[in-house]
């Protein structure tokens, strides 16, 4: 056991002295031994996947439909629910001891690959032909024949040829053969570790200034709006959704409409510093998975509603019958208080506007600038009337006003005209290219190491006797069925299987 | 069309069936001589045949599917688990004329015949494909992720029949360790739990069972339309109708109040049905044979050499890992920037992909460690593919996220 356990050693960095097999003498040395170790780097692995399948038991915060995480998960999933929150799997992803994790499995692949790959370079560039007889006898495949001394170039010269019908590279010294191939897959861990520390170092890249934006801006149809953080600004020329039509449904259980598409032509314009001018400098249709990209910029399709864009409202007056006098339109994104809109023989004067009437202690007032639920209070005069002469009334979205107060005129809601407005995400990542570039290595590496196999055979005639021994780094059924025929063939009688 | 693309499921099924059955045929019988051999090779030659053809005709399947859909047949529970039946009969495939395994055929074979089965309990119809998956990426992914957990699939199996072997050959020398055994025989009931969940849905379906329940959710009413008996009602449901069922006219109980989603209680009565009829056919077999599953199996693989079954399942593994990589993490990074405007965010379904690879990482640097070969590394064949499951169907059915869209 003990002499396989060398062999396996030597076999894999060829008796060359890795930096961790040294003493520790400084505390640098002590560090890179701990991180050199292929069973800390194990260990870490496990530790992360246990930690990232906890932190799935319950949504993470950033899912929650709750601004109150401390009290959510407890309302939510009792006990367990306040022990996730407590010890902190609820935002578990971007925690410190979460980073740390990764950032330890980050330096342990630098570390355990430095370590090995210089003494398995030197090893593979000077190998020995001619090895001592035992060392052949120890290889996990291995066979003795017994050649004769006038027979013995024959056969080796049958055996190369024989490996090198099989895609080995053959070296003859003497009577010793040593032939190889597949030697790439014995770089793929590093190329593939080279990569995971390209992509990491990627990630870690979102944290300079300016290379990472997240923010999102909702626009209108006609609407523009400053892209926040960009020097460029935005216009919605016009978004729509399309639902699937009926024959494009194959499915007799779905009910109600399917969405088949949501899309927003944009436009894309930069201000001239010197006239103020928005000068156009692309234009895209935004669609879920096709978002538009300009240099870094990049806009998703991200949320879709229609929203209240104008209030029609009618004039009636009370004293002939409720008659209609006419109608005029609020437009909710252009409107300003005091403005007066001309009806008939009317003037109707914005005198008050609420756009999301609430209100407090008896109080009208605005929870917020969008119009969630517009209130307004009117004046309306006959024309040659002096302001404030006029008749004052409210108008509220969804209330019944009419009649309340004791007027001759009467506003009332006419229609409300919606307008479709769109979510527009707004990214820059410029990590991105070496993320990606980090994780193709990372595959190109994995192939190589998956996909090719390091076999060598060595075979030296020593005292009558043909010692064959061969090695692998995996796969040994597969090596040992490419070498039998070979062997086969050059005519030896190969022992039969216990 | 539609029937056509029927026709084509249903072969394939059989067609998997057959091979199954002829890799069963062909390592019984006589073992020695040069007769046996070419008998042997013949059976051999049938089985992987058979396999091929119904690859070929699952192929077709899939190409008329797209044609009526317009869309590549990944984006439901249904499709993805049909198409994992594929990749992982393929993957079986290639490991076939590396290794000529013809025990290890039997298991694979059988498995893919037991996913099918299982994808049909999910709704089989077309689906208009909603716009997040409205993308060439949903085939590009989806396929690779699929092709790599095939290969897995197949480790699996090879790890879980080198368990039978070795546990068949230890209690033939008189040992039976009570841990190792009790394991694998609960693995080999789950898997049985899948097969008679699969059989018990399809005799309902043919006989036309219904039961529609109606609750509250969300503030709204919604119908729950049960196939199975409801032996579990929503919670404060209503019995709108129900086919009696033994008697049973009303649900036992109802769904605990914690249970999350619309469909919970749904789901729950049938995980209760596959444990409550995978344990009954469980029972029936111990009473026929007289043996644990793992003893029944055992005959099967008694002649395979366990470190063959060893390096087939690393080999798996190995080939799985790089596409797996490429498809489970490098494509769907890409995608999901192009969707979501990140190229990752901790959804469930992609924090589960990534637990599956640092678990095969895992699985792949211990393999360097001696001590690590044969049974221990079994044993993490057969976790590995756990946790892929657990990621198909507790995290798509279960938790809700970005990938729910089965």
């Amino acid at each position: 056991m003990e002499s396989n356990q060398t062999i396996e050693r030597e076999m894999r960095y060829e008796g060359k002295a890795r930096r961790s097999q040294t003493t520790p003498t400084s505390w640098f040395d002590r560090v890179w031994n701990f991180f050199s170790s292929v069973k800390v780097a194990i260990i870490l692995i496990v530790i992360t996947l246990i930690a990232a399948g906890i932190g799935t038991i319950f949504p993470q915060e950033r899912f929650i439909p709750s601004a109150s995480p401390e009290t959510y998960y407890k309302e939510q999933y009792g006990m367990l629910g306040e022990l996730f929150y407590r010890l902190g799997f609820s935002d578990m992803y971007s925690s410190w001891w979460f980073f740390l994790l990764i950032a330890m499995i980050g330096i342990s692949l630098v570390v355990c690959s430095l370590d090995r790959v210089v003494p398995l370079y030197k090893a593979l560039k000077n190998q020995k032909v001619v090895k001592n007889t035992t060392f052949i006898i120890r290889q996990r495949i291995h066979y003795k024949f017994d050649v004769l001394a006038d027979e013995k170039e024959q056969k080796l010269s049958d055996l190369k040829e024989q490996l090198s019908q099989k895609g080995y590279q053959v070296k003859q010294e003497q009577d010793a053969i040593l032939a190889e191939k597949g030697r790439v897959s014995r770089w793929g861990p590093y190329i593939n570790h080279i990569g995971l520390i390209i992509f990491l170092l990627g990630v870690l890249c979102r944290y300079i200034p300016g290379w990472y934006l997240d923010d999102i801006v909702w626009l209108r149809e006609g609407e523009i709006k400053k892209v926040p953080e960009t020097e460029f600004y935005v216009k919605n020329e016009r978004t729509f959704a399309e639902l699937y039509e009926e024959d494009e449904i194959h499915s007799d259980d779905i009910e109600g409409p399917v969405v088949k598409k949501y899309q927003t032509d944009a436009v894309l314009y930069v201000k001239d510093e010197s006239t103020g001018e928005l000068k156009p400098v692309h234009q895209q249709s935004i669609l879920v998975n096709h978002p538009l990209k300009y240099h870094d910029l990049l806009l998703y399709q991200s949320g879709f509603t229609p929203v209240m864009g104008s209030i029609t409202f009618k004039v009636v007056d009370k004293e002939k019958n409720n008659q209609e006098i006419g109608t005029f339109t609020v437009d909710l994104y252009d409107m300003k208080v005091d403005q007066v809109f001309s009806v008939g023989n009317l003037d109707v004067q914005i005198n008050e506007y609420y756009p999301d009437f609430a209100l407090e202690n008896g109080r009208p007032i605005t929870q917020s600038q969008e119009p969630n639920k517009p209130a307004f209070i009117f004046e309306v005069r006959e024309k040659g009337q002096a302001k404030g002469q006029g008749e004052k009334m409210w108008v509220i979205a969804g209330q019944n006003t009419a009649g309340l107060i004791d007027t001759r005129y009467d506003v009332d809601l006419a229609s409300i005209n919606m307008v479709n407005s769109s979510a527009l995400m707004v990214r820059i990542d410029k990590s991105l290219p070496i993320i990606f570039v980090g994780a193709f290595i990372c595959f190109i590496g994995l192939a190589m190491g998956f996909y090719w196999q390091h076999r060598r055979v060595w075979i030296r005639w020593h005292d009558q006797v043909l010692y064959v021994g061969a090695h692998t780094n995996k796969n040994w059924y597969s090596l040992r069925k490419e070498l039998e025929p070979c062997l086969t063939k050059a005519g030896f009688q190969l022992p039969k299987e216990k | 069309m539609n029937e056509l693309m029927e026709l084509f499921l249903f072969c394939t099924f059989f067609l998997y069936l057959g091979s199954a059955i002829a890799f069963a045929v062909g390592i019984s019988g006589k073992k020695e001589g040069d007769d046996a051999n070419r008998r042997v090779r013949r059976w051999g030659n049938i089985a992987v045949g058979l396999a091929i053809t119904g690859v070929v005709c699952q192929s077709l399947f899939i190409v008329v599917r797209m044609i009526i859909g317009g869309h590549f047949p990944t984006s439901n529970m249904f499709e993805f688990v049909a198409f994992l039946c594929f990749t992982i009969v393929i993957a079986y495939i290639v490991i076939y004329f590396l290794y000529r395994s013809m025990a290890l055929g039997v298991f694979v074979m059988s498995l893919a015949v037991i996913l099918l089965a299982y994808a049909s309990v999910f709704p089989k119809d077309v689906q208009p494909l909603i716009p997040a998956l409205q993308s060439h990426w949903l085939y590009i992914h989806v396929t690779t992720a699929a092709l790599g957990q095939g290969a897995f699939a197949v480790g699996f199996v090879a790890g879980l029949v080198y368990l039978i072997a070795q546990f068949g050959k230890w209690k033939e020398e008189g040992k039976a360790p009570f841990w190792h055994r009790f394991w694998l025989e609960t693995i080999l009931v789950i898997v049985l739990m899948f097969v008679s969940f699969s059989l018990t849905n399809f005799v309902f379906d043919t006989f036309g069972y219904q039961a529609k329940l109606s609750h509250m959710f969300d503030g709204h009413e919604n119908v729950q339309e049960y196939t199975l008996p409801p032996i579990v009602g929503p919670t404060d449901g209503q019995v709108l109708q129900m086919d009696p069922f033994l008697g049973m006219t009303q649900p036992l109980f109802e769904a605990p109040g914690w249970m999350k989603g619309v469909e919970a209680a749904r789901k729950l009565n049938s995980v209760i049905w596959a444990i409550i009829i995978g344990l009954l056919f469980y029972a029936i077999i111990r009473l026929i044979a007289q043996k644990s599953l793992t003893d029944l199996f055992y005959p099967v693989v008694k002649n395979l050499k366990l470190d063959l079954l060893d390096e087939i399942s690393y080999r798996s593994i190995a080939i799985g890992f790089p596409i797996f990589t490429l498809g489970a993490l490098i494509f769907a990074m890409i995608w999901a920037h192009e969707a979501w405007g990140r190229f990752w965010g901790w959804d469930p379904k992609e924090t589960w992909a990534l637990i599956t690879w640092l678990f095969y990482s895992a699985y792949l640097h211990l393999r360097l460690s001696r001590g690590w070969h044969g049974l221990k590394s079994s044993w993490l064949a057969v976790g590995g593919f756990i946790i892929i499951m657990i990621n198909l169907i507790v995290i798509n059915l279960v938790v809700t996220g970005l990938h729910s869209y089965a």
